[in-house]
């Protein structure tokens, strides 16, 4: 069964989104003082990177980035079927007395923002947490809201959205898959 | 009551018959066996076209569990699979609650078997009291009471000396001695073959020269002493190869092997099987090949079950704890004729093995169907077809390694001093 | 790729990829042991029996602390403590202790092949943590992940494992699991500790002395050797063994220069190891207790199983 396929944004688009993103993060928190972003695997890390270089392509510092996976912390293993695959978590920062940016890229139920923030408590208490997501496309099943959104994509609940990476990690386009 | 066999395929190797023929039994007793007999009034007839008419089957090698552990198998239902099986005759083993090493416990076998049993029960008395291999039992009064044979089966006499004495004592009170061989030693913890099998399922292993060793000494006694002796069980090609070289020295040696030596190998115990756990254990394909070319060439005289019923408990077990022994009476004939199906043996020579030589080994009356003999008859149907079940299965135990499989060959009528107590 | 089964009983029974996903797993909850709060709610809820038949310091605590770390409420019961001793049967143990819904069994049994036994009648996860001499699944990944850890892969190695083979179920572990992923096994042992057929398990080659078994090895696994074990029949004593199958400085060198040396533990200084070689700078005996809590945790991840729900 071939997808129908729509791109919501192009590759200039997201780069737009983020760079928009970045300055909201750097007007909101007032520099990059005590700042770290950790993104959530595996999207999420990579526009993370993505945030990261527009936060020194406009401060000339480098923001430490970290990546988490959720695997570990979801709220829907149960039965004897086949477990996925734990990614690797690696925050090779404190984050005690940090302010984090938590790094998706679709905002959906929430759930998976739920468990990187239990996650994340369980590294260490960080000063506070914000959420940063590309895409928020609605239907939130618990009370979670984005700090900084790159674009509202209001959908069905059967439709998909996936933000697509190139080889090197770099996002592509984001479409809107029914 | 007389009884007319009609038109079956006799074979009977006391007198090198195989024909088709009848067989008239009257006042218990074969009274006549020809062409085109006819049935006297009021006789019964059985139609016999198509059947294979043998001397009825002896099962040399079983244990009935009574008296004392009658939860396993009593003389009823040991008696019940025998007929079963096709077994007019079956001699039971020693190894009871209390040992049959005694003439009270041999009568009670005797008088129990007469008035319950199906088939001719003839006990085996014990060489050593309690087989405990410490002081010979009194083996004149078991021979008179009965027994047809002395052993300690399911245990070897360990000491030499004693072994010596009896060998020499039993030729003396002319009854025969039954060796069950194996050095304990050797056998240690083992509970399966050693070798690739037990190897990968991390079992202890009995090495097949556990068997041997006894086998040589049982054999280099038996020569010393000029007595006559018979070893149970036989199942590695070492210790065929001694008794076919005792027997070309002229030692007086029997021997007996069961159909799951011929039949099985080690794989069956892969996946911890406790019903492919025996002792001795289920040896490797050059084994089988072996016992198969035993039979073949004479160096082995019968083929006796080891039928040893064992409690559901004693075998839903973990393997080490599982006992030793599977039930055997019910799948001998089929496993048989898979000898002559593949060439193995003639049919006369399965029905020698598991008829004529056996009485003639514990001196029975019977293995025959000449006029006058006792009228134990198996009627064999060679093609029927069958699956091996719990609930088919006549024994109180269930303990097969061939449950759910397929069989080929069952006995149609078996006949014990003219009488039909069982058919198919 | 997922993981299928709902019990781990031997590598054996395991392809390539699944080994190769529960040391992958494995690798990535190591960041969990060294956080400050070593916990993940993963297990949550679910309930753990570590049934013990036999005695264990080692694999015992380290299942009961991977447990944990994942969450789950973990329960000890060894045969001193529990009505083993009253004559009950594992099976009847079993049932027993299934009705009070355990998620999964973590035993240990003297009797080869238990594990299969108490597959076939309960319907909770059961993992194996050593039977008899047959496996002992979570040894052999342990072994296997600090041997990836040291050369970033498990094809190819070399790999010597010293001692008695025949009643060695670690042995068995890691020869199936070595062979599936592409390394070679030599084995040296006095031939009273050789088990016939043993080359058959796998890419095993049996050498007649140490040396040849160690010879460039890029790993050297020793055994445990126990005066009460295989004192009786096996070896004259553990002087003359520790002459012949120890492994000292000087035997060290015949191994390729960077080459690790195991032990699965306890260790008998002075008997299968000289103590030099255990504390010295190739040994990774630690580092192997170290990944046992993570393998465990990947095994006990696994085999409770999930059905993620897509978001």
């Amino acid at each position: 069964m071939a997808d129908e396929q729509t791109v919501i944004l192009d590759s200039t688009g997201v780069k737009r989104a983020l760079t928009r993103i970045a300055h909201e993060i750097l007007e909101r928190n007032k520099g990059i003082a005590n700042l770290v972003l950790v993104g959530i695997r595996t999207g999420g890390v990579h526009l993370a990177h993505e945030l990261a270089r527009s936060l020194e392509e406009i401060e000339g510092v480098k923001v430490p980035v970290g990546a988490i996976d959720i695997t570990l912390y979801r709220d829907d293993i149960k039965g004897h079927a086949q477990h996925l695959p734990v990614g690797r978590t690696e925050i090779p920062f404190t984050l005690e007395g940090q302010k984090v940016v938590l790094v998706d890229d679709v905002l959906f139920t929430g759930r998976t923002i739920r468990a990187a923030m239990d996650a994340l408590m369980d590294h260490g208490r960080a000063t506070c947490i914000q959420l940063a997501v590309l895409i928020d496309r609605g239907h939130r099943e618990l009370p979670i809201r984005a700090d900084f959104v790159g674009r509202n994509v209001p959908t069905s609940i059967k439709e998909n959205i996936v933000v697509n990476f190139d080889a090197k990690d770099r996002p592509t386009d984001v479409v809107l898959k029914k | 009551m007389n009884l007319l066999i009609k038109g079956g395929r006799v074979i009977d190797p006391s007198q090198k018959i195989d024909d088709t023929l009848d067989i008239l039994v009257a006042g218990g007793k074969v009274k006549e066996i020809g062409k085109g007999l006819q049935a006297p009034a009021g006789a019964e007839t059985i139609d016999a076209k198509g059947l294979i008419v043998t001397p009825g089957l002896i099962d040399m090698h079983v244990h009935l569990r009574d008296p004392g552990l009658e939860y396993k198998e009593d003389i009823v239902t040991g008696t019940r699979a025998a007929a079963a099986g096709g077994f007019t005759s079956v001699a039971c083993m020693p190894n009871t609650k209390p040992v049959n090493d005694n003439k009270a416990v041999t009568s009670y076998i005797i008088a129990k078997a007469k008035s319950e049993g199906l088939v001719n029960v003839f006990p085996i008395g014990a060489i050593t009291y309690g087989s405990n291999g410490e002081r010979m039992a009194e083996m004149g009064e078991l021979k008179e009471a009965g027994c047809v044979a002395v052993s300690d089966d399911g245990k070897p006499v360990v000491n030499s000396e004693l072994m010596r004495r009896a060998l020499e004592y039993a030729r003396g009170m002319g009854i025969l001695l039954i060796s069950h061989a194996e050095d304990l030693c050797l056998v240690g913890e083992g509970v399966m073959n050693e070798g690739f099998t037990s190897t990968e399922l991390g079992l202890k292993g009995i090495p097949r020269v556990a068997e041997d060793i006894a086998t040589a000494r049982e054999l280099l006694l038996a020569e010393y002493t000029s007595s006559p002796l018979h070893i149970a069980h036989v199942s590695t090609s070492g210790s065929i190869q001694l008794i076919r070289d005792a027997k070309a020295r002229g030692v007086k040696v029997t021997c007996e092997t069961a159909p799951h030596y011929f039949t099985l190998t080690d794989d069956a115990v892969r996946g911890y099987n406790t019903n492919a756990k025996m002792n001795p254990p289920l040896r490797e394909a050059a084994d089988v090949a072996a016992v198969k070319a035993g039979l073949a060439d004479g160096t082995i005289d019968a083929i006796a079950t080891d039928h040893a019923p064992h409690h559901l408990d004693e075998k839903d077990v973990e393997f080490n704890l599982a006992l030793n022994g599977i039930v055997g009476l019910e799948t001998s004939l089929p496993l048989g004729l898979r000898l002559v199906t593949e060439g193995v043996l003639t049919l006369p020579a399965l029905v020698e093995k598991l008829s004529y030589n056996p009485a003639k080994i514990l001196s029975l009356e019977r293995g025959t169907l000449k006029a006058g003999a006792v009228a134990d008859i198996t009627v064999i149907d060679p093609n029927k077809e069958w699956t091996v079940t719990e609930e088919g299965l006549a024994s109180k135990s269930k303990n097969s390694p061939w449950l759910g499989e397929k069989m080929k060959g069952a006995a149609a009528y078996t006949i014990v001093g003219g009488k039909v107590v069982f058919k198919r | 790729m997922g993981f299928k089964h709902k019990d781990i009983i031997a590598l054996k029974d395991l392809t390539k990829e699944e080994i190769e996903l529960l040391i992958g797993t494995a690798e990535n909850m190591r960041e969990i042991n060294s956080r400050d709060i070593k916990k993940v709610p993963t297990l949550r809820g679910k309930t753990i029996i570590n049934l013990f038949y036999e005695s264990s310091t080692r694999t015992r605590t380290s299942f009961e602390i991977a447990g944990k770390r994942l969450s789950a409420d973990t329960v000890n019961i060894s045969p001193s403590t529990s009505s083993a001793t009253k004559g009950e049967t594992l099976s009847d143990t079993a049932l027993n202790l299934l009705a009070m819904k355990p998620d999964i069994i973590v035993m240990r049994h003297a009797i080869s092949g238990s594990h299969y036994f108490l597959a076939k009648r309960i319907s909770c996860s059961i993992i194996n943590a050593g039977d008899g001499a047959h496996e002992h699944p979570s040894q052999g990944l342990l072994d296997m992940l600090t041997m990836k850890d040291r050369f970033g892969r498990l094809d190819g190695l070399k790999v010597a494992i010293i001692g008695d083979i025949t009643h060695s179920r670690v042995a068995r572990s890691d020869i199936a699991g070595l062979t599936k992923l592409g390394s070679h096994v030599y084995l040296a042992g006095p031939p009273t500790m050789m088990p016939p057929g043993v080359e058959r398990l796998g890419n095993v080659t049996v050498c007649t002395t140490m040396k040849e078994a160690i010879q460039d090895a890029d790993v050297v696994m020793m055994l445990r050797i126990q005066q009460e074990r295989q004192g009786k029949t096996l070896m004259p004593n553990a002087r003359e063994y520790s002459r012949y199958f120890g492994l000292t400085p000087e035997n060290l060198k015949f191994a390729k220069p960077d080459a690790m040396v195991m032990h699965p533990g306890p260790i008998n200084r002075g008997v299968e190891m000289s103590s030099y070689v255990v504390d010295g700078p190739q040994s990774h005996i630690l580092k192997q207790v170290e990944n046992g809590v993570a393998v465990r945790m990947a095994m006990l991840y696994h085999v409770s199983g999930g059905e993620l729900a897509t978001e």
